[in-house]
């Protein structure tokens, strides 16, 4: 029983495949999909080839193999005695210390660069455009190399200051000692220490975890002030005092800790060579953290200007009629709109910044490129796996930095309802 | 299935490719033209200069081969490469030979899978102070900022030294001699550590040479010489034996100006031998009768090259020491061209 009204099926011809629009796009996908598969496949082959032709294997042996060499920044544990993989840490860190330093002032440089860019002062207005224009478009290589050079070549050897009538003298009461070797600061000390917990990789300083747990708490403390403060303004219209209470909240906690750890200062002092104690700022860390502050900086300033002025001038003009301070108006009422607009390109400058440490090379900062892609690269002649391996790191920090943005991108963003 | 017969051909073509490139002397032959890998600049052993030539000792090995090889010793294209760009150089193909003061180790020979084609620098690595420091000897370096090359054997030894004798010190990684002659120049670093034929060389640019000093230490072994990629025996016996020759020559007394007297004929068999007078050398590994004597010619023997471009004349003054010939007390020992 062969319905008479349905219409003759066509048969499939391979020409349909081309011609007939509705297989067409899928025999373009499938085609694209076979010649990129094919790409990669000839890549991989070829690698593998070439690698055995040279005798070479792929292994990653190397990485639990003592190390051999020295790093000048450690911010955890590390000898020459560590293994590879240890250094690759070292490294990794390094990275990530500057890049988070980095991501934190070019953000304060920005924010204060693009709305002082706004501002009705024409003087400043017009400093804030040179600085812009001047850092965004010479290449960020160059002001790396120049912050280093003006370090290097234009502040005084350790050896200046040494003597009764030294040609140099430190900064802020002998605390401070810019040299061409870096700069080196005051160290907080703990003289009743609480030691420290070695979780395997590394150990983490009980001090620090007091600290930081005495801030969260009078921080939180402070939070149910204020919200009981508010609770008492809107049952009896009178706002109880809180500014005392909140200063001694959030103060004496933490003045008291210090005061228990026997918190004090470690200055540094002219000692053979060198200055000893102290923090030491090297001259890489120096130029690299600087120049990528000011270069990005710049770019983020244009991203806030531009956040700020997508915001109707209606919303100020609003907020002027309630009597509100130009102040207040900024932080009330146009930054928290201008955050919709400005934070998915921040996103990309954070990561800007994260990739472009890389450029540490120029100074010898010791970051994952100089331990894992550098010197053990160079031991070991594993090219192939130490730069796949970097590539990876990368594309991970990478990935972890934009997700986190995204998610706070996700609790800043207009609440449609 | 015409995928799989596609990557087949794919994979062949590059089996085929990885074939290809095996025979280096082919290579060079039919580009004409010799890629060699050397420094960055390091003056008397491979640097520019004022007129754009390459010249120095390590230099005159690559114009030897390739006098030898392609009967021109202008026929070379030098490829500056820094510490961490000169393997990689080599394994790729960029170059065919890599005569940049190289220290020979195991792991270089065995793992990198290079092979060195002899030593024409027997070196160790040294420390270079400023006088004003008041150090005498390297055991009083305690404490000091030590500029180093990155991605050579001098940041391992340099490890290893301070660590055996209980030291401490701050390594200021560098890239390139230049910027670690600039660097040391500007106090950002005390000591200056490379192969201690490097210090000589880099003292004898400085505007007062004289207020600088190399400490007495010598802290380790770095036997320096040209290498080629493992796995083309021809090409490594090529290079290798082209060294020989300007050694033996030194050793037999043929100089630049006598070897076209000599080449006539001489009644030292192993003279004629090298020289390509007497039996056919040269064919064993694909050369003419008269490699050697062009090589020999390109820029001299080994002690002409080592005179003319690091020796006690010039202004890096290197004595002979280790590298004299083995009749002289030093190391170099040409085995025989029989």
């Amino acid at each position: 029983m062969v319905a008479t009204s349905e219409p003759p099926k066509a048969s499939f011809r391979l020409s349909m495949l081309i011609y007939d629009t509705r297989y067409r796009s899928l025999t373009i996908q499938v085609v694209f999909l076979m010649l990129f598969m094919a790409g990669a496949a000839w890549l991989i082959d070829n690698t593998i080839q070439n690698l055995r032709a040279l005798g070479k294997d792929f292994n990653y042996g190397f990485l639990s193999v003592r190390a051999g060499y020295d790093i000048n920044q450690m911010l955890v544990q590390y000898s020459n005695d560590s293994s590879h993989a240890r250094a690759m840490l070292v490294g990794l860190l390094n990275t990530l210390f500057v890049a988070f330093l980095a991501c934190i002032t070019a953000t304060v440089i920005g924010v204060m660069a693009g709305i002082l860019r706004l501002s009705k002062n024409w003087v400043v207005a017009r400093l804030m455009t040179v600085y812009i224009e001047a850092f965004r478009n010479v290449p960020l290589l160059l002001w790396i190399i120049v912050i280093f050079a003006i370090m290097t070549e234009s502040m005084p050897p350790p050896n200046a200051f040494r003597g009764d009538d030294a040609a140099s003298s430190m900064l802020l009461f002998d605390s401070v000692a810019i040299t061409n070797r870096g700069v080196y600061v005051p160290e907080p000390l703990f003289g009743r220490s609480l030691g420290n917990i070695d979780i395997g990789i590394f150990l983490i300083s009980v001090d620090l975890l007091a600290i930081i747990a005495v801030i969260t708490l009078s921080v939180m403390a402070n939070r149910a002030l204020l919200r009981n403060a508010l609770r008492v303004q809107e049952a009896t219209g009178l706002r109880p005092t809180t500014w005392w209470k909140t200063i001694l909240i959030l103060i004496a906690p933490l003045v008291a800790l210090l005061v228990a750890l026997g918190f004090h200062f470690g200055y540094p002092e002219l000692r053979g060579f060198n200055f000893v104690g102290g923090t030491h700022m090297r001259n890489s860390l120096v130029a690299l953290w600087l120049a990528l502050s000011v270069y990005t900086g710049a770019f983020i300033a244009e991203n806030v200007r531009s956040g700020i002025q997508a915001i109707s001038h209606g919303q100020s003009e609003a907020a002027f009629a309630l009597g509100l301070r130009p102040g207040r108006t900024m932080s009330l009422v146009v930054l928290p709109q201008a955050m919709r607009v400005i934070i998915p390109p921040l996103i990309s400058q954070y990561l800007n910044i994260t990739k472009n440490t890389s450029l540490a090379i120029a100074v010898g900062y010791m970051d994952l490129r100089a331990t894992l892609g550098g010197i053990t690269l160079n031991q070991t002649g594993r090219e192939l796996e130490a730069m796949l391996l970097m590539m990876l790191i990368y594309l991970i920090i990478s990935l972890m930095i934009s997700s986190a943005m995204n998610l706070y991108n996700r609790s800043v963003r207009l609440k449609e309802r | 299935m015409k995928k799989s017969v596609f990557l087949g051909t794919l994979s062949l073509a590059a089996l085929a490719g990885g074939l290809a490139s095996a025979a280096t002397l082919d290579d060079v032959k039919a580009r004409g033209v010799l890629n060699c890998g050397v420094s960055t600049g390091v003056n008397g052993f491979s640097a520019p200069d004022a007129s754009g030539e390459w010249q120095g000792f390590d230099v005159a090995v690559c114009r030897a081969v390739a006098a030898a090889v392609l009967a021109d010793p202008k026929k070379v294209k030098f490829v500056s490469t820094t510490g961490q760009t000169r393997f990689t150089a080599l394994a790729s193909g960029e170059i065919d030979i890599l005569s940049r003061n190289s220290t020979w180790t195991f792991s270089r020979d065995v793992d990198l899978k290079f092979t060195f084609a002899g030593v024409n620098y027997y070196d160790g690595q040294g420390f270079m102070v400023s006088k004003a420091l008041g150090v005498s000897s390297a055991k009083e370096l305690d404490g000091a900022t030590v500029c180093i090359q990155t991605g050579t054997t001098t940041e391992l030894n340099l490890a290893d030294y301070f660590k055996s004798n209980n030291m401490s010190y701050e390594p200021v990684p560098i890239e390139t001699n230049a910027e670690a002659q600039q660097q040391y120049l500007a106090g950002a670093c005390d000591v200056y550590t490379t192969d201690a034929s490097g210090l000589a060389a880099t003292r004898a640019t400085f505007a007062d040479p004289e207020n600088h000093i190399v400490l007495p230490e010598i802290i380790s072994k770095e036997p320096l010489g040209p290498m080629v990629r493992h796995g083309d025996d021809q090409w490594s016996d090529i290079v290798m034996w082209t060294l020989n020759a300007l050694i033996a020559a030194e050793e037999y007394g043929v100089t630049s100006a006598n070897i076209e007297e000599l080449a006539k004929g001489t009644n030292n068999p192993e003279i004629n031998r090298l020289l390509g007078t007497e039996g056919d050398l040269g064919a064993m590994f694909g050369l003419d009768k008269e490699w050697g004597k062009r090589a020999i010619q390109a820029g001299g023997n080994y002690g002409e090259i080592f005179a003319a471009n690091i020796g006690e004349s010039t202004p890096i003054g290197i004595a002979r020491g280790l590298n004299a010939q083995w009749t002289q007390g030093g190391l170099l020992y040409s085995p025989p061209f029989r």
